[in-house]
């Protein structure tokens, strides 16, 4: 029995799914930047940028081609080949977080079944959490390269939060892996459908979870690696053209792909609320139920990307005591708790209720 | 210390409660305001579409003026040059030659009047000096440029469109804006 079977067919189902969640990633991480602003301007009764093309939606091109258009300087005393490859190891760990999302059921086109996943790894959110590590390195890379003390503290700065951050992250993700059994994304957002979401499950490690990803993709109120107007820039400081903008990208990129992840996990993924999804899909077709199931997925990540900028625009910034306090003393506790609760009851379930 | 104003607040420094050392519920909190702005009215004025009305006194860039028959009021005095503070006004007279009788109103007229506008500080002394009614601040105020000398403003570019030849421009220079009622007492 072959478990994988690769042929033409195959291959090019994934490619054309490959390329569109990455392209897809990235315009939708380019209008998040006209989004935050457009946020932040409505926050602050402000109208935002109105200016290219109507109600400033060219705004995102615009901002890409100066980032393009500015001079490159590479400092003489860094090291060249680190120095280009931490925005792009940014970039790229960004990116390839969103391989093992499921953004839908399945499409049934030449008379094949395509999932909505590019790739359904049975360990799929080990993978993420892997991932997400890996993109420490962008940043430290990023920072050591420069050879300039103070990218190198920003780049320090940033690594040991976001290093901090993922113990508790991972604690929180334990206490969700024994209530569903199964590493697999597209699993996880079975049970949802059928049951209830986990986030009427694990409240608590939700709100760890969401604090947690706040503290990963670097945004206020945890966002002192780069805090714009305390220090130069942080690890980016050396930086510029593409390759500063590559790293202000990832930020938007992470920002929606953690969404993803979030709704994947706590909110039922590409669940459609209050519908039986049986008796809908024999009213609409595989294929409408394929769409439609995404857009919900998408509505709903769209939902927490917008928590992500109203909390920027109302939140201050910590102190660096402040975030390890909260980090280490609150919320390791907080997970460690969270997780052995659940495991009793857990437990106590399985023994029928009885000690 | 007496306070002057009475919007001094005193810091408190008393010990936070748990509910605020949880933290969330102040945060939600704040995130409640926030959205509060979302429905509020924007403060914005889009200005090259929109502009903020000025306020009838306003004192912007001078403008030479007119008689009814289009000729020019001024006859070089040099009185306004004398009452500019910042020195900005710089003038040469001429005398009227037979003929042209239909351009300038009196004998005397200004060749060249020039007023630095990087100098001008919008005193309206020269419109109080003016004993011809000939300099009048309007509602405009002097548009950027590239070059310091194109900050230096000619009689082309304050002279008032002639009310025969461009009634059109005229009536556009003299604007909406309603005449002082008691004027400023130097008329005629």
């Amino acid at each position: 029995m072959h478990l994988l079977v690769i042929n033409w067919a195959m291959f090019t189902e994934k490619l054309v799914l490959i390329i569109l969640v990455v392209s897809g990633s990235l315009v939708i991480a380019m209008y998040s930047t006209y989004a935050e602003r457009k946020v932040a301007a409505i926050i602050q009764d402000r109208r935002g940028p109105n200016r290219a093309g109507p109600f400033g939606i060219l705004q995102p091109l615009a901002d890409g081609l100066k980032l393009f258009f500015k001079e490159e300087i590479i400092p003489k005393f860094s090291s060249k080949f680190l120095f280009i490859l931490g925005p792009s190891i940014a970039m790229l760990t960004a990116i390839m977080i969103g391989a093992v999302i499921p953004w839908g059921n399945k499409f049934h086109i030449f008379n094949r079944d395509v999932p909505l996943q590019i790739a359904d790894v049975n360990i799929g959110i080990l993978y993420i959490f892997g991932i997400v590590s890996l993109g420490v390195y962008g940043i430290m890379i990023g920072g050591w390269a420069s050879n300039n003390k103070f990218s190198l503290l920003g780049a320090m700065r940033a690594a040991s939060q976001i290093i901090s951050y993922e113990l508790a992250m991972g604690i929180t993700l334990i206490a969700l892996l024994m209530l569903t059994g199964t590493l697999s994304l597209k699993t996880m957002v079975g049970q949802q459908m059928d049951h209830l979401w986990n986030i009427f499950k694990q409240p608590l490690g939700f709100l760890i979870f969401l604090i947690c990803a706040f503290a990963e993709t670097n945004r206020t109120p945890f966002d002192l690696a780069e805090a714009e107007n305390e220090l130069i820039g942080g690890y980016h400081s050396e930086y510029s053209s593409m390759k500063l903008g590559f790293y202000l990208f990832a930020e938007y990129v992470n920002m929606f792909l953690s969404s993803a992840v979030m709704v994947t996990l706590f909110f039922g993924g590409y669940d459609i609320p209050f519908i039986n999804d049986v008796t809908f899909i024999d009213k609409i077709g595989t294929n409408w139920m394929a769409v439609f199931q995404g857009f919900i997925f998408f509505m709903k990540i769209l939902c927490f990307l917008f928590l992500f900028m109203w909390v920027r625009w109302t939140i201050p910034r910590f102190r660096y005591d402040q975030l390890m306090n909260l980090g280490w003393k609150v919320l390791l506790p907080l997970a460690l708790f969270n997780m052995l609760v659940t495991g009793a009851i857990i437990l106590l379930h399985q023994n029928h209720w009885h000690f | 210390m007496q306070a002057l104003t009475n919007k001094i607040k005193p810091v408190s420094r008393k010990k936070m409660t748990f509910w605020e050392r949880i933290y969330l519920p102040e945060i939600l909190k704040g995130m409640f305001i926030t959205f509060k702005h979302i429905f509020r009215k924007k403060v914005t004025i889009n200005y090259p579409e929109q502009t903020r009305p000025f306020s009838p006194v306003f004192r912007g860039l001078q403008i030479l003026n007119r008689d009814e028959e289009g000729r020019e009021r001024c006859t070089a005095c040099g009185l306004c040059a004398v009452a500019c503070p910042a020195e900005a006004i710089t003038m040469e007279a001429a005398e009227r030659q037979p003929g042209e009788e239909h351009l300038y109103r009196e004998e005397k007229y200004a060749a060249k009047y020039e007023i630095n506008m990087l100098r001008c500080i919008f005193c309206g002394y020269c419109e109080e000096a003016c004993p011809k009614d000939a300099v009048y601040l309007s509602e405009t105020f002097a548009p950027s440029n590239y070059q310091r000398r194109g900050f230096i403003y000619g009689k082309k570019d304050l002279l008032i469109p002639n009310p025969k030849e461009d009634p059109e421009g005229y009536a556009k220079a003299l604007g909406d804006r309603k005449q002082h009622p008691q004027g400023h007492g130097n008329e005629h």
